[in-house]
């Protein structure tokens, strides 16, 4: 058979320039710009910087303020995902499981998504207000003297608590499809062979929801980073102080709070590669586990 | 149709031609909400008070992204005339070198005249370089001062105290009557930077960081006053005397507005919310010192925020800055912005004005603040000029909450603030070259 041959043209070339040109402006030069502040220590008004070499780095790293919100953060990543993962999971699998007023049910869960991080946080802030909150009012039935606001742990469970909500519909959304796609025979098969649900669900229906937890652990990991920066923000009141803060968080304090561009750049940097490292690893050691169906 | 649309651009060219008459300026500021709206009025006013300038106000955001904003547009070489900059984020705009016209200067030059004994005592140097020259003009001034619930004291049978060592006496017995006796806001600006100028202490080496951002040190873990303070702090905290509620503003005032806590320190310009907000009678008193440290007692400094003229523009631009901050700098103005927004009025006339008229004898809280700035000012009364100061600031209210959680002690604390403060300071040094 003949092969068909193709000349040299511009019109992929062309009609890939408006994506690549996308990519370049908000991307590329972005990061680059990134990567060279963080080898400066720039004066903010001129931009006269001058070159420090790895400083910025150093200073960063060794800074007990750095290592703390470092630790912090990953805590954060692992309870927010493994929370609103979790939760979810299990809210899909009830939701699947009911015949009347599936809607409703739907409906009602999902409808948390619809608002936005800021807000989520100033609602976290009023549920857990250390003078007035209901939440606060909850713990201490306990015996607990919850103090959001002063205490670090207290505040980091608050903050965790309202990061995960807030991501559960997400998560529960992705689920629920992910369940509905799988064919009722092989539930029924599998219903036959295995008397336990529970079993069930972890040999036959957990792995072909794999692929769904996988993408959704990516996002999990990426929203628990980045995005609960709106909600960081308002639970802190703009007063860090003693409290814990995420490294997002950190970098916005540093840079946009203190002025300091090429330390606060160094550790955006520093949190690119570790993205760059986590995408790869989950990529490599995971994604070979998932079958796609 | 065609004549129509030419007419209109007749007289569209026409009225662009008038405003040309106008110079125009344009000012960046912080103030949002009911602030806001004293801003425009004021720019209102000047507007309406001549014809040959035009000062337009536009509101950026809070102060720290107003800071970031004015940075990016004089980048790019687009900077407004006026810009609103804050008390910690002044020395990042007055040692970017070139950045600034001096108030000082600009007044000089166009002819208004400048006599720093004009203003009052404690706002003169805050935003001043080494020589005491005004490089910012203040705008929305205010001090720390201390508040008390007049039922709380008089079911205690005690009077608001004028030292700590006061304090100590009354505390139990307001603790007798029900109430945790103190509060305050703001820890680093309260005491720490307030504590240095009420008892005359250096707060930082080079002269607070007046003469030179390079080789600045903090004094807080070697000043032995501090560390008493803090030392007591924590007593009372433990005691049931203080109460802390971590750093954010209005965790603290809460509860003196509800009738928990007794006393509170806050704002100078705090009294109009009160006067919303709290449900008891409440009275003010100066910010309290330590009676046992000698030379104690003096002046404390403004916090708030400077208006600052930037360089990049025209003769005549310049000189319209400079009529406005003339106008903003009149007893009337001053006395109006006084009394819609709480801040202290920054001139000696605008304070006799205010007087003259009997606001005080309706809101004698107004004048707590400006009397305590009145107070003898000495060598650290003056403020301080630290870089990168709110990151500074940060590190303090991360080690004085570890005080009071009980995760460090005093010592360690302020050793803490200092090590890593001289670091961000050193940082800062880097970028002035």
């Amino acid at each position: 058979m003949k092969k068909a041959l193709f000349g040299p043209s511009l019109t992929p070339y062309l009609l890939l320039a408006p994506q690549m040109a996308i990519v370049a402006i908000f991307f590329l030069w972005p990061s680059a710009e990134a990567v060279r502040s963080s080898f400066h220590i720039e004066d903010p008004f001129f931009g006269t910087a001058t070159f420090v070499g790895t400083d910025n780095y150093v200073d960063a790293v060794t800074s007990s303020t750095y290592g703390r919100a470092a630790r912090f953060t990953a805590l954060f990543t692992v309870v927010v995902s493994v929370v609103s993962l979790g939760i979810a999971l299990a809210l899909a699998v009830s939701a699947d499981a009911v015949l009347r007023g599936r809607a409703t049910y739907k409906t009602t869960l999902m409808w948390v998504y619809a608002i936005a991080p800021p807000v989520a946080g100033l609602i976290g802030s009023m549920l857990f207000d250390q003078h007035i909150g209901p939440l606060k009012e909850f713990a201490a039935l306990f015996g607990w003297d919850m103090r959001v606001g002063f205490d670090y742990a207290d505040t980091a469970i608050a903050m965790m608590t309202v990061a995960a909500w807030k991501q559960i519909p997400v998560n529960f959304i992705f689920f629920l499809s992910g369940l509905q796609g799988i064919p009722n025979a092989l539930k029924e098969a599998a219903s036959i062979d295995c008397r336990s649900p529970v079993r069930r669900f972890w040999t036959v229906v957990f792995p072909l929801l794999a692929p769904t937890s996988f993408f959704l652990l990516i996002i999990n990991i990426t929203y628990a980073l980045f995005e609960t920066f709106g909600v960081v923000d308002v639970m802190l009141k703009g007063e860090p102080g003693n409290n814990p803060v995420t490294l997002v968080y950190k970098v916005f304090l540093d840079g946009f709070r203190g002025q300091d561009l090429g330390g606060s750049s160094a550790q955006s940097v520093i949190l690119m590669v570790a993205v760059f490292l986590l995408t790869v690893i989950q990529f490599r050691l995971i994604e070979r586990r998932v079958h796609y169906a | 149709m065609l004549r129509k649309t030419l007419l209109a651009a007749g007289a569209l060219a026409a009225s662009a031609a008038s405003a040309q008459a106008q110079t125009e300026i344009t000012w960046w500021h912080a103030m949002g909400g009911a602030l806001g709206e004293t801003v425009n009025e004021i720019s209102t006013r000047f507007n309406d008070s001549q014809s040959d300038y035009r000062i337009v106000p536009i509101y950026k955001g809070g102060y720290e992204e107003t800071l970031t904003n004015v940075i990016a547009a004089f980048r790019a070489g687009e900077q407004p005339n006026i810009v609103q900059v804050f008390d910690a984020g002044s020395a990042t705009i007055i040692g970017a070198k070139g950045a600034v016209l001096p108030a000082e200067d600009l007044l000089n030059e166009a002819g208004a005249g400048f006599d720093v004994t004009d203003y009052i005592d404690g706002v003169r140097y805050m935003y001043a370089d080494a020589s005491g020259k005004m490089i910012g003009m203040p705008f929305n001034s205010s001090t720390p001062i201390l508040y008390y619930n007049e039922d709380a004291l008089k079911a205690a049978g005690v009077e608001a105290p004028k030292t700590w060592e006061e304090f100590e006496e009354i505390a139990p017995k307001l603790v007798g009557a029900g109430y945790v006796p103190l509060a305050q806001s703001h820890m680093p600006w309260i005491f720490v930077e307030n504590f240095f100028s009420r008892h005359n202490l250096p707060f930082a080496t080079q002269n607070n960081g007046y003469d030179s951002a390079q080789d600045v040190e903090l004094l807080l873990s070697s000043t032995p006053e501090l560390q008493h303070h803090f030392t007591k702090l924590k007593e009372w905290q433990d005691a049931g005397f203080f109460g802390y509620y971590g750093p954010g503003w209005n965790d603290n005032q809460q509860p003196f507005e509800t009738g928990d806590v007794a006393m509170w320190i806050g704002s100078s310009g705090s009294f109009g919310g009160l006067q919303q907000s709290m449900k008891h009678p409440f009275a003010s008193t100066y910010l309290p010192y330590w009676g046992s440290v000698e030379g104690a007692g003096g002046s404390t400094f403004i916090g708030g925020a400077a208006l600052f003229a930037l360089t990049g523009h025209d003769a005549a631009e310049n000189k319209a800055t400079a009529a406005f901050f003339e106008f903003l700098t009149s007893p009337e103005i001053q006395y109006m912005w006084h009394r819609e927004t709480g801040y202290v009025p920054i001139t000696t006339a605008a304070y006799e004005m205010a007087k003259a008229d009997g606001y005080y004898d309706e809101k004698p809280s107004a004048e707590t603040g400006i009397l305590q700035l009145l107070l003898p000012s000495a060598e650290w009364t003056k403020g301080y000029r630290l870089g990168f100061y709110p990151q500074v600031r940060d590190v303090i209210n991360r080690e004085t909450g570890k005080i009071f959680s009980g995760e460090t002690s005093v010592e360690d604390a302020l050793k803490t603030i200092d090590e890593e403060g001289d670091q961000i300071l050193a940082r800062f040094a880097k970028t002035s070259g």
